[in-house]
């Protein structure tokens, strides 16, 4: 894929010209208009993401708050890890998010790969079900999440009445988001609900990419439909679900639109996801030192757990 | 139809298709109570059971426009007769018409931050990825990473310092300001996706037109652009529905006159109490347009996800 162009007749032209002629016949150099097209972009990421990181992180070391702009900021140190990491309020909000993550993580999986699975059976009218299912991802998960509201509502909310009418239970007697047992299991339900077509999705596209040749060896072989599902397609299909795992793992680590509309974070801190607490230290408590602290370690976190997961995706690919 | 050892017979197929319907169906229950909610009267959306069958009506969207107070019988026997249907609508619920609502306003800076990003986006997003897809760019893998690597940080995280930022440079609750947040949001999403659709496109068109005179510009924008459309359409249309969906960037970065509408729809009250039929009547309003694109966008919908690191 690299140096296509310089590969070409016309490099090869291009290098044995003058460079004066050359510049005349074709306009700026090639390496001038690469540094044309790139420059915006890259001077925009570094001011609004490069710029505001640095930024955290030498504010992550003082005791600087928004809402004080005038009083003389201190340099702290490591003050606000220490706090951080010595803080229980921190690890059970470690403690929710990784609930939340996992559960997620598991459900999804389990059934987007379920559904994968049965569409690419070819049924007729398979890509318009397809279609269909991958609704709720592509939507506003705050306007979403805002309404899912109405459905956990005791006795009015759909969800209560559907749960009642399977299970006999009154469904005026459970409240999904105001009860601290069942709100982690509220955010998982809403979650699972708007992301499980995106993990399908993929492993639909891992299936679709097992040639046919290979199952048809497993016949000849005699291998039992069990045996191929376990040696053919479970193992052809792992890398994709693998990357349909990073995905969903970097995105419901950063989650917050849907959960702070669901239950924003309560009842007590039972789903305080780190987002969620994040936003409280740094927009509601004004304390930008400590939260810019808080931001540096979830960011080396993320940036840290992706970076060993790639390693292991890279792995299972090349075997 | 050849025989193929994968064909699964009628009787797989026929459960597996039920089992997916089953769930298509479910799954696409919480949308449709939004759709039907906008149409039930306030008693309706809170009536036990959940009415699945009601007389639908347009208060909803009529609340969802205005903002309206309580007035007692005697000075509603008083004013004048209604001149319109919804003014009508809104008397017999014992209540006037004070003015419009801020609904439209949000709608449209949702419009303009939108489109304003999406378009800032793709400009510098084709430029970028044309680059790092025909040209020796030095470090390209990890400015390409680099670029990538901007979509894993919290935006809470990245929230503190631009919230200080804006302030200082005056882009605090500014269209102009949320425009460009936006843009630098979604340009890791568009560079990846279009430097994977310029990658598809052979060279040797483009040397053949060098050959015949064309500078390079010429070249990008007389044979690529062309022959990228559908690929800088589809991204467009990722990029256009992340910046409508957006929400944390915007509760915490606007307020007055940029807001756009995902942080207004959860705040709709009504006259005494949360107005449902009004919250979902402005739902499904604003994810109307996004179920349309998803539709038109059916084919790339997956490489869009993954930031084309899955292509079908």
């Amino acid at each position: 894929m690299q140096n296509k162009s310089s590969s070409g007749p016309i490099e090869r032209l291009a290098e044995s010209t003058p460079d004066s002629i050359a510049s005349k016949a074709r306009g700026l150099s090639d390496r001038a208009i690469a540094w044309i097209f790139i420059a915006p972009t890259i001077f925009l990421l570094l001011a609004v993401n490069i710029f505001p990181l640095i930024w955290t992180i030498w504010l992550s070391f003082t005791n600087f708050r928004v809402n004080r702009p005038n009083r003389d900021i201190d340099w702290v140190g490591f003050r606000n890890y220490e706090r951080i990491l010595t803080d229980t309020d921190t690890w059970a909000t470690m403690q929710a998010t990784a609930h939340f993550l996992v559960w997620t993580i598991v459900l999804q999986v389990l059934i987007g790969f379920t559904l994968a699975y049965l569409i690419n059976k070819k049924f007729r009218g398979n890509d318009m079900w397809t279609t269909i299912i991958v609704l709720p991802m592509m939507l506003s998960p705050a306007v979403v999440g805002n309404f899912w509201t109405f459905l956990y509502q005791p006795q009015i909310g759909l969800f209560n009445y559907v749960v009642a009418f399977f299970t006999g239970a009154d469904p005026a007697s459970f409240s999904m988001i105001g009860d601290v047992h069942l709100a982690p299991w509220a955010i998982v339900i809403a979650d699972t609900w708007m992301w499980t077509p995106f993990v399908m999705l993929i492993c639909l596209a891992g299936l679709r990419s097992i040639p046919d040749y290979i199952y048809e060896a497993a016949e000849c072989d005699r291998a039992s439909k069990w045996r191929q599902f376990w040696t053919i397609t479970i193992p052809m299909v792992l890398p994709f679900l693998m990357l349909a795992v990073l995905f969903r793992g970097i995105e419901n680590f950063k989650m917050f639109d849907l959960v702070v509309q669901l239950t924003g974070g309560g009842p007590g801190n039972t789903t305080t996801l780190t987002s969620i607490d994040l936003k409280r230290e740094a927009f509601e408590k004004w304390r930008t030192g400590f939260s810019s602290a808080y931001a540096v370690i979830l960011f080396v976190t993320v940036f840290g757990l992706a970076s060993i997961y790639v390693k292991a995706l890279n792995k299972v690919k090349e075997r | 139809m050849s025989y193929s050892a994968n064909e699964p017979s009628s009787r797989t197929k026929w459960g597996a298709g039920t089992v997916v319907i089953l769930y298509a169906i479910v799954t696409l229950m919480p949308l449709l109570w939004i759709v039907a909610t906008g149409f039930k009267t306030s008693e309706d959306a809170i009536a036990y059971p959940p009415k699945v069958f009601f007389e639908p009506t347009a208060e909803g969207y009529v609340n969802l426009f205005t903002t309206r107070t309580r007035v007692n019988n005697e000075d509603l026997a008083n004013l004048e007769p209604a001149k319109t249907w919804y003014e009508q609508l809104v008397r017999d619920r014992g209540q006037v018409i004070a003015g419009p609502s801020r609904y439209s306003e949000r709608f449209l800076n949702s419009i303009i931050i939108g489109f304003g990003s999406t378009a800032l986006c793709m400009l510098l997003g084709t430029a970028a990825a044309y680059a790092f897809s025909r040209f020796r760019v030095p470090l390209k893998d990890d400015l390409l990473f680099f670029i990538l690597s901007t979509r894993m940080m919290p935006p809470i995280a990245v929230a503190i310092p631009i919230f200080l930022m804006f302030k200082n440079l005056g882009l605090s609750d500014t269209h102009l300001g949320m425009i460009l947040l936006y843009t630098a949001v979604n340009l890791s999403l568009s560079v990846w996706l279009l430097k994977g659709f310029i990658d598809e496109i052979p060279v040797e068109y483009e040397e053949a037109a060098l050959i015949d005179g064309y500078t390079r510009f010429q070249a990008f924008y007389k044979v690529v652009l062309p022959q990228a459309a559908t690929g800088i359409a589809s991204t467009a249309i990722f990029c256009l529905i992340f910046a409508w969906n957006e929400y944390a960037f915007a509760v915490l970065l606007t307020s007055g006159t940029a807001q756009t509408a995902p942080p207004f729809i959860p705040t709709i009250i009504g006259v005494g109490g949360k107005d449902w039929p009004a919250v979902a009547a402005g739902a499904t309003l604003f994810l109307m347009p996004v179920m349309v694109f998803t539709i038109v966008l059916r084919k790339h919908l997956l490489r869009g996800i993954t930031f084309g690191a899955v292509r079908k």
